[in-house]
């Protein structure tokens, strides 16, 4: 068994790599814009709850984000839930299972829960491990401006139903123009106005499958404004210690090297 | 060699005096820092204080790291996971390291194309230049088992197929690959031995640094016209050379800090560039990626792994005279480490009597190709082996070992260089003239 697998990752390295990737080129991303992108984006605190919602109302019955602690759900440059918020949210999700097989209700210190349905995979990472994008020229250079495209394939899924459907050994697949391969196992899970918000904001399929990949690349990547932060700190004072040490080291070698010639 | 004539520590006060007679550290490091340096070195020389930087930056945040890290196969991925959320900072020093290690690449793969083009692995420097091979292979090895540490789907997986490589050999081929994995197949054996040798090859790698620069301190640094810093007396050295410090630190440290502010672009708003997505899902024995994909430092040599399929006629021919021991996926592994051997050979492949390549009007062009020769392999080694690319991917990997096996031996004889200076001052005074008193 073990053996067989090596030899087929032996197959894969020479073989079958093209295959896939010609598979995969079918699936179509779409381009949607988010706050985020590029080195100013920002999360947008408003969008992250209503995603939070979705997950919650909708998401949550299969796939768990087993990774996420809670809490962070109340931490800057996240949704920002007040901490009472974020109790009371705790204690709606699924107890969580002592050792001992007693339950207890969930904390702010735990984290979601993880997938219930065995073949839903788990989401808290699922907006970095998808690239959507790989250009220009496969070199993926303009994700500094775009990101890697994770969110835009989550809400391309999301959007990408054509509404038809088969049956293949016992289960049912879904057409979808974003899915690599064209067919998923996964129901489409969004209808429109299937989630409400208490501010009214437009609750149409296309709108919350943008609402909910800008919460699930939180949910990725929660540190993305501290990081983005620290670059520009980074940036800005080793441009200007650049331009310090050019000047000394130019003011240094002057005396050896005298005048160019022309 | 007595080195480059220069002054050397004399201590002056009481205290040295009586610490130089115990222990001559402090003379130790005056004569490293203030070693003569030929005043012509160009930018292409900058890449080693960069290095140096890399190793300490990888080293530093890998041991903050290894504090909250767990080596186990069921806790290594959400491990990796408490440092991107709960640690302190975490994210960023985890970020740091994954991207240290490819600013750690690009500043080995341009030193060593500068050793390359400028003759720096030349007579005396072979010593130096093999010493580089060798951190370069550590660098290598450290690099490819810290991929495996997140344990997730491509850590695993290239694990397998990386030691499979090694199970390619014939006969005793699945004993090795058994006995690096610690089991049958990747498993927490493998996990932790990998662990435990990323955690000490760093410092082996530290180690045979300092011994790569004494070689060369002994020998003196190479120089863009590859003549050498007159030795016969004090004086004379003095107008070749400038002391290292203050003018190739400052120096240095500039180009560092531009470096880094790229480095730091790409750790602030795009660290997962270079990485691969599959790897923000966790390890599964039961799932194989569709693409299997290892680093893009690795992917040159990967791209030569590959090229050499079964149905080419050396393969063949290997296959038939060795009577099917040497097969065409042993072949492959062999012409892998094939192309880092005959680099580390090239002190003994180049004929050429002539150091820098700036005066080698043919060998130019033959330098320049296979550095275009080593991006086409990079990229081809990320394309599916198939169709155009498996014909790309041969001839790129063909070129590499005729440059060394064929091209460098052969140019030295019929080769005839330009002029070169008498000296490095006088090299330095046609670029920049009497200095300005």
């Amino acid at each position: 068994m073990i053996r067989k697998l090596t030899l087929s990752a032996l197959a894969a390295l020479s073989l079958s790599a093209g295959s896939a990737l010609a598979a995969g080129a079918v699936a179509h991303t779409e381009d949607f814009s988010f706050s985020f992108e590029g080195p100013f984006g920002k999360f947008d605190q408003m969008q992250l709850q209503r995603g939070l919602k979705i997950y919650t109302e909708v998401c949550s019955a299969c796939h768990g984000m087993k990774f996420v602690p809670i809490r962070t759900l109340a931490d800057p440059g996240g949704p920002e839930l007040p901490a009472d918020q974020v109790r009371a949210y705790a204690k709606e999700l699924a107890a969580v299972t002592l050792p001992d097989g007693e339950e207890r209700p969930r904390e702010p210190s735990d984290h979601f829960p993880p997938s219930s349905l065995s073949n839903a995979p788990d989401l808290s990472l699922m907006a970095k491990a998808r690239a959507g994008f790989h250009g220009p020229y496969g070199l993926g250079i303009n994700q500094f401006f775009r990101g890697i495209g994770g969110p835009e394939h989550i809400a391309s899924i999301l959007t990408g139903y054509t509404g038809e459907e088969k049956e293949e050994a016992g289960s049912t697949f879904y057409e979808n123009h974003a899915f690599p391969g064209g067919w998923i196992a996964m129901a489409p899970p969004l209808t429109d106005g299937a989630v409400e918000f208490d501010d009214g904001h437009a609750n149409s399929v296309h709108h919350m499958a943008q609402d909910v990949a800008a919460f699930l690349m939180w949910a990725a990547e929660p540190k993305m404004m501290a990081r983005k932060q620290a670059g520009f700190t980074a940036v800005i004072f080793l441009s200007v210690l650049s331009v310090l040490l050019y000047l000394t080291n130019k003011r240094l070698w002057a005396g050896i090297k005298g005048k160019k010639h022309a | 060699m007595a080195g480059i004539p220069h002054d050397h520590y004399e201590p002056k006060t009481g205290i040295e005096k009586w610490l130089h007679k115990r222990l001559p550290i402090v003379g130790l490091a005056y004569d490293t820092l203030m070693i003569p340096t030929p005043k012509n070195l160009n930018w292409m020389w900058v890449w080693g204080i960069v290095l140096t930087f890399c190793l300490a930056l990888q080293i530093i945040t890998g041991i903050v790291l290894v504090m909250h890290y767990t080596p186990h196969v069921s806790l290594a991925f959400a491990s990796v996971e408490h440092i991107m959320r709960d640690v302190n900072g975490g994210h960023m020093i985890r970020y740091l390291h994954a991207n240290g290690a490819s600013l750690f690449f690009v500043a080995v793969y341009l030193h060593i194309f500068r050793g390359l083009y400028y003759g720096s692995y030349k007579a005396p420097r072979e010593v130096t230049w093999i010493i580089g091979m060798l951190i370069y292979l550590a660098m290598m090895a450290t690099a490819f088992m810290g991929y495996v540490l997140p344990w997730g789907q491509m850590s695993f997986w290239g694990a397998t197929v990386i030691t499979g490589l090694f199970g390619a050999i014939p006969g005793v081929g699945p004993s090795i690959q058994e006995w690096l994995l610690g089991g049958p197949a990747v498993d927490n054996a493998t996990l932790n031995r990998f662990f435990s040798l990323h955690y000490l090859l760093p410092f082996v790698i530290a180690a045979l640094v300092a011994v790569h620069i004494w070689a060369f301190h002994t020998t003196g640094n190479n120089n863009p016209t590859g003549v050498d810093v007159r030795r016969t007396s004090k004086a004379e050295a003095e107008k070749d050379t400038v002391p290292f410090w203050p003018y190739y630190v400052i120096k240095d440290l500039f180009a560092l800090g531009v470096i880094l502010i790229v480095f730091f672009a790409i750790v602030g708003f795009m660290p997962n560039y270079l990485g691969h997505p599959d790897n923000y899902l966790e390890a599964n024995p039961l799932s194989t990626p569709a693409h299997i994909v290892p680093e893009w430092y690795f992917l040159p040599f990967y791209a030569i792994l590959r090229a050499f399929t079964g149905d080419v006629w050396v393969v063949q021919l290997v296959q038939f005279v060795t009577f099917g021991i040497v097969d065409a996926k042993f072949f492959g592994v062999l012409a892998m480490f094939g192309a880092i051997a005959v680099l580390a050979l090239t002190p003994w492949l180049d004929t050429s009597s002539v150091r820098s390549g700036k005066y080698r009007p043919m060998f130019k062009w033959w330098f320049w190709l296979l550095a275009v020769d080593f991006m086409v392999l990079m990229w081809v080694g990320a394309m599916p082996a198939e169709g155009l690319y498996t014909w790309i991917s041969l001839i790129a990997a063909t070129y590499w070992f005729v440059y060394f096996l064929v091209i460098l031996p052969l140019l030295g004889l019929i080769e005839k260089p330009l002029p070169q200076p008498a000296t490095i001052e006088e090299d330095f005074k046609s670029h920049y003239g009497q200095p300005a008193e």
